[in-house]
């Protein structure tokens, strides 16, 4: 019933494929970015012993992003069908598919800039206040610039995240790669053209992470930044290297 | 300089109420340096940040420079714009140094600088300025992470210096240093004491910190100050027991019973006196020296020796008057356990 596809179908079909994914996925991420990173810092601001504590806006902010990260992306696509079609005009195609995704993907990015910012050391923000910095100085001048390797890093792993959940998309005409290697490969057969979009995924995914730990490292001053794949590369042992030179 | 007047903190937590300070009255003069000595757990750390309101106190009354810094506004976290304004001329340093390691050493002197609203040029200047001051102009450029622990307290303290404070508040600024290194910082420490007439208030737990650069010390013990005062005037005190600390006999024997032990306390000129050999002379007795020390402490020479003489301490009644007479401070020993009788 269905004839192997030619190399050259292949790439007529993967191309558009890959540019809804990317636009998809850019738009969402921009969308996280925007709205995640302010809730996260909310998140530690307004907790006990925050700069801005306040308990109440601290618990509430926490129960809205525990439900936003606990509803599955599948669900959430089809819940928010009347909010999408409000925001975009429709709720179909893949610019249709990025609401869904930005808003699936803020309470997930907000808790891993709370966590980045957490880890900033507390003597630091008391060395701002003791040179009368104000609260906004600290988070400008010191909680953001020193969270930020880790604040890449939680971008990379948003990123990844979002390739994952844009497969889901083509529930509501989204395309994608995920999309294409569902409709071909699983429900056409065509087994080599789904492992070759899965290869590409990968590429994808892989490349992603090297430039975002390419970055994280870049702009951490400590001399070393971990992360899984740059382990399996061994950038881990040039950073130990590094520390050593500079003692 | 500094005042505080019956300055307590109560910390509460799930109904527990913690004192850290338990009224503690302070008072450190312009132009000199000033420790407060403990061990942790005595309360320092607590006052040293009641002093910029770091931490807010109980009750009481923190001055600063004539001003009342307990009557400006603010909440424990949020300070109020009168207080932030009174913070950038008081400089503080930090045990762990504190300093952003997203930015250079100039980068992190120019901070303060960013926050009292400095234009770039002159942020640069001063900063450039102030690196050269600790010495560490070369490394204007270079990380945290690329610095040495004595370095990154050398870029703390030229950080602190930046808004031109009259006040210098040291917390343990040394404690996580070598000596060695703890030296060089305690000396740039007096240096900028004498250069900029910068008054400076340091807690430790190190002795030898008090003994090498302050004027004044207190000794706190369960949130209050049990002893204060000038170096010099402490070491003349009889029992005081910062004196005893900062100059510790103990190592040295006790005596034997039956016997009057002294400890002597000469201070300057009478150092060059050959009292020892006069006391045997004129009263034709017997000294066995158990053991001597001489240092420099806040700038003088003081020495310390242990003596024992024959007889009780009725028997040595006179010599002991004759040792004060020359205007040495003479404490007398029990023989047994070597507290002042």
């Amino acid at each position: 019933m269905s004839s192997t596809l030619t190399w050259d179908q292949m790439q007529d079909l993967m191309w558009p494929a890959t540019w809804e994914t990317l636009g998809m996925v850019g738009i969402a991420t921009a969308a996280t970015i925007v709205i995640g990173l302010p809730v996260g810092l909310f998140l530690v601001l307004t907790d006990k012993g925050g700069l801005l504590q306040n308990v109440p806006v601290a618990r509430v902010l926490g129960v809205i992003v525990n439900v936003g990260r606990s509803i599955p992306f599948i669900i959430l696509i089809v819940a928010l069908i009347p909010f999408t079609r409000w925001v975009v005009g429709t709720s179909l195609g893949w610019q249709a598919a990025a609401v869904p995704l930005a808003v699936g993907a803020i309470p997930f990015f907000a808790r891993l800039v709370e966590t980045s910012v957490r880890e900033v050391d507390g003597g630091l923000v008391e060395a701002v206040q003791s040179m009368g910095g104000s609260t906004w100085t600290i988070v400008r001048k010191t909680l953001l610039p020193e969270a930020l390797p880790a604040l890449v890093a939680s971008v990379t792993t948003t990123v990844i995240a979002l390739i994952g959940y844009s497969a889901m998309a083509g529930t509501v005409g989204g395309g994608g790669l995920g999309d294409l290697a569902y409709r071909y490969g699983y429900l056409r057969f065509q087994t080599t053209f789904m492992w070759v979009i899965v290869a590409e995924l990968v590429v994808i995914v892989t490349v992603l992470q090297l430039i975002g730990d390419r970055i994280a490292r870049r702009l951490s001053h400590r001399g070393s930044y971990p992360s899984p794949l740059g382990l399996l590369f061994g950038s881990r042992r040039r950073a130990a290297d590094d520390e050593l030179a500079s003692h | 300089m500094i005042t505080t007047t019956d300055l307590t903190k109560v910390y509460r937590s799930q109904g527990r109420e913690v004192t850290a300070l338990a009224g503690v009255d302070l008072h450190v003069r312009e132009g000199e340096v000033y420790g407060v000595v403990g061990t942790s757990g005595a309360g320092k750390s607590t006052l040293i940040r009641c002093v910029n309101m770091l931490e807010r106190p109980s009750s009481g009354t923190v001055t600063v420079d004539g001003l009342d810094l307990t009557a400006l506004g603010g909440h424990e976290q949020r300070a109020g714009s009168a207080l932030r304004e009174a913070r950038r001329r008081i400089g503080m340093v930090f045990q762990h140094f504190n300093l952003l390691a997203s930015r250079t050493a100039q980068e992190n002197v120019e901070l303060p600088l960013e926050i009292i609203g400095l234009d770039r040029a002159q942020r640069r200047r001063k900063a450039a300025e102030l690196l050269d001051l600790v010495g560490l102009a070369d490394k204007a450029r270079s990380y945290p992470s690329q610095l040495s622990g004595g370095q990154k307290q050398r870029v703390g303290i030229a950080r602190a210096l930046a808004g031109d404070p009259k006040v210098l508040l040291s917390d343990e600024a040394t404690s996580a240093l070598d000596p060695e290194t703890t030296r060089s910082i305690l000396k740039l420490l007096r240096d900028l004491n004498q250069q900029l007439g910068l008054t400076v208030l340091l807690i430790t737990h190190e002795m030898d910190v008090i003994k090498s650069v302050c004027d004044s010390a207190a000794l706190m013990r369960g949130g209050r100050v049990v002893e204060s005062g000038e170096l010099t005037d402490l070491l003349a005190t009889p029992g005081s027991e910062l004196a005893r600390e900062l100059f510790p006999l103990s190592e040295f024997g006790s005596g034997h019973p039956g016997r009057t032990v002294l400890e002597i306390t000469f201070q300057g000129d009478t150092s060059a006196r050959p009292f020892v050999s006069q006391l045997a002379r004129t009263y034709q007795i017997d000294i066995n020296i158990l053991g001597a020390a001489v240092e420099t402490i806040a700038g003088r020479m003081v020495g310390r020796m242990r003596v024992e003489l024959s007889g009780s301490h009725q028997d040595n009644v006179v010599p002991i008057g004759f040792l004060r007479e020359q205007g040495l401070q003479v404490d007398v020993l029990d023989a047994a356990n070597g507290a002042v009788a």
